[in-house]
């Protein structure tokens, strides 16, 4: 029993990671159908900056709050300089795009910051909190809590508010979006500083965990993405459970059958859960006007 | 276009060449950047800057060396590439470089092919054994590595292990090499478990080896952020076992990511370099890595690492070699090389003869562990 509540918290804590990461591949997606693979970039430049600016003296809130804010300001210029440039291009070759975006930024940050790795300290301290007899880090909740904060914020803009519906909008039609008015370039800029924050703000939770040097994207976005296939992409509600679900696959496979086929079985999973759900599980179903 | 543009400008080739009337051209192919940038990027600053101080101080025999330095980013392929421009092109009398396995492995073919000698970085066995004419290396092995610290384990009555390994190329090979000699120090593996290089969480893994009956140490062979992540939840979830990490962290670095409180007690097999001031007066080895780590530092305001000490001992030696040849024809470097005995690097003693081009032996590393956050010799 006391090793089933550890392997629950190792994939909670594993799985809100993925969910983090996920969440912020939802905005980009519902405004332009594109999957930013470019994401997992945001979420290591969070921590990398909030290192560097934590290192350089600053408080670590301050040092978090900059970082978001750059990552916003990275995101608005890879929607100005790269996707704007490409407006009349497929979705594939958008897609491209965002990849290209990735290897610049890495590329980019590994000359701008270091090829070390980097630790933040643990917001709330390293002392494990004991519970039902196993053991979980402060941390992990802060990550967890994180990564309902951020569904919560994003079922409510895309249901609640007149903005997140006209990025929904955009993403379904931008030239009758355009006719009843909305700003369709706007929501597109907004929709990539929304998601590289996200990204950041994930960046900047998870950092204490998973320790970041500015190679960590890839991995990162490569998980994010599963997860969000998984849930359904661009689906908030998706992203979470989505995240989740992987992190617990991957904890229960390594707890009891072996860690060396951890990520196999939680592959096979969601390649299973697609084969009869291709929309995943959350995701709206698609029909195609002809 | 534009990705092209952009892979190209990331993946830029460091170029350098230094004096312009040099004599004597070595070349080196590095992963200065890439996924092994730890490596390289230590490397690449050492030879530039031992270059530099050789030339300064009258070159070898009165010529001045001339560094060929490429970035091959970790890539086999482009290594190749590198090692047959160093050789053609830029006509180098030697090579050093091959940051990794893989990288090296391309180089060798082309030095044993041109007859051009070679002095690998990479840890793996392979590299010179079977030996090859014109193929050295300075980094211990992973397997001297696991006979030092099952060494260990047997001098404090431990029998009976489990093993939590990286599945990088790193992690993968050592897991591999300490199997093979576990037998022969009497070391049972009870526990095998695995992590991927970027896992966030190990607990799992190792609540399972904590729970597999009589398990007395566990070992965790990898380098990068894993071992770091297993140091802190090995403290997360209080094991009280004795813990055994690889060369691979072997490095102030990782102290600062594990934090001092979780690796407390954590025990690795380390180079001198790593504890320059503990090192006894009258060590052969106290002048030569008080002299490195002093330049190296001064320089660059960072810490040395045992990978930057690798690239110093190679160099070392291919100058001692190319003063005793007393000609930079490469065959003759060749047989200097091997006639080497007794040089003193940052890593070890090295003597090298015709049946073995690594030239160490286990007294090369020392045992080391972490106590209150500083690294404390327990041989």
């Amino acid at each position: 029993m006391d090793a089933f509540m550890q392997f629950i918290y190792s994939g909670l804590t594993v799985g809100a990671v993925y969910a983090l990461v996920a969440l912020g591949f939802t905005i980009i997606y519902n405004a332009s159908d594109v999957v930013n693979f470019a994401q997992g970039e945001f979420v290591m430049l969070g921590g990398m900056i909030t290192v560097f600016a934590f290192d350089a003296g600053l408080p670590l809130p301050l040092a978090a709050v900059l970082a978001i804010v750059i990552a916003a300001a990275i995101g608005v210029a890879l929607n100005k300089l790269a996707i704007e440039p490409a407006r009349g291009a497929p979705v594939v070759s958008l897609i491209i795009i965002t990849i290209g975006a990735s290897i610049l930024i890495r590329g980019a940050s590994q000359i701008v910051f270091d090829k070390q790795l980097h630790r933040l300290p643990a917001f709330s301290g390293d002392e494990p909190i004991h519970l039902l007899g196993a053991t979980l880090l402060p941390q992990s909740l802060w990550v967890i809590g994180g990564a309902f904060a951020i569904f919560v914020a994003l079922w409510l803009f895309f249901t609640r508010t007149l903005l997140g519906k006209a990025v929904l909008a955009t993403a379904n039609n931008r030239l009758a979006a355009q006719l009843v008015g909305i700003n369709t370039g706007f929501v597109m800029t907004l929709s990539f500083a929304l998601s590289a924050a996200i990204g950041a703000l994930a960046g900047v939770l998870v950092t204490p965990i998973t320790l970041v040097s500015y190679d960590v994207g890839v991995g990162l976005a490569l998980k994010g993405f599963a997860a969000a296939m998984l849930g359904g992409m661009g689906n908030p509600k998706g992203a979470l459970v989505g995240g989740l679900l992987l992190g617990l696959f991957e904890a229960l496979t390594a707890g009891y059958i072996s860690s060396q086929y951890k990520e196999a079985v939680a592959f096979i999973v969601i390649l299973g859960v697609l084969f009869v759900m291709p929309q995943g599980l959350f995701g709206a179903k698609k029909t195609e006007r002809v | 276009m534009k990705i092209t543009t952009t892979a190209l400008a990331t993946l830029m080739v460091l170029g350098i060449a230094s004096a312009a009337h040099a004599d004597i051209k070595l070349g080196a192919s590095l992963s200065a950047s890439g996924g092994a940038a730890f490596l390289g990027d230590p490397e690449a600053k050492t030879l530039e800057m031992l270059v530099e101080e050789v030339n300064a101080n009258g070159g070898i025999n009165g010529e001045e060396i001339e560094l060929v330095l490429y970035d091959d980013g970790g890539d086999p392929n482009k290594a190749r590439t590198f090692a047959t421009r160093l050789v053609e092109d830029d006509e180098v009398v030697a090579i050093i470089g091959g940051s990794t396995t893989g990288t090296t492995m391309s180089i060798i073919s082309v030095a044993e092919g041109e007859g051009i000698p070679f002095i690998s970085l990479a840890g793996a066995i392979q590299i010179i054994d079977p030996v090859r004419e014109f193929v050295f290396k300075t980094p211990h092995t992973d397997r001297m590595a696991c006979e030092k610290i099952f060494a260990d384990m047997q001098k404090n009555g431990i029998t009976k292990i489990g093993m939590i390994s990286g599945t990088d190329g790193f992690g993968a090979s050592m897991e591999a090499q300490c199997k093979e000699v576990a037998g022969s120090h009497e070391i049972e593996i009870l526990a095998q478990e695995t992590y991927a290089p970027q896992d966030a969480d190990m607990t799992p893994q190792l609540t399972k080896i904590k729970s597999t009956d009589g398990v007395q140490a566990i070992l965790n062979p990898g380098f990068g952020q894993g071992p770091a992540i297993v140091t802190r939840n090995y403290a997360q979830l209080g094991i009280e076992l004795p813990l055994y990490q690889s060369h691979g962290v072997a490095s102030d670095g990782f102290i600062e990511l594990a934090g001092a409180d979780a690796a407390e007690g954590v025990r690795l097999p380390g180079t001198a370099l790593l504890i320059a001031d503990l090192i006894e007066e009258g060590d052969p080895q106290k002048d030569v890595v008080t002299a490195y780590t002093t330049s190296y530092e001064e320089k660059y305001g960072e810490d040395v690492s045992t990978f930057g000490g690798y690239a110093h001992d190679a160099f070392r030696l291919m100058v001692d070699a190319i003063s005793r040849a007393g000609s930079d024809d490469p065959s003759a470097i060749r047989d200097a090389l091997e006639a080497t005995d007794g040089l003193v690097g940052t890593t070890g003693t090295y003597t090298f003869s015709a049946d073995d081009h690594l030239g160490l032996d286990l007294s090369a590393f020392r045992m080391l562990e972490i106590r209150d956050g500083e690294w404390v010799s327990i041989d």
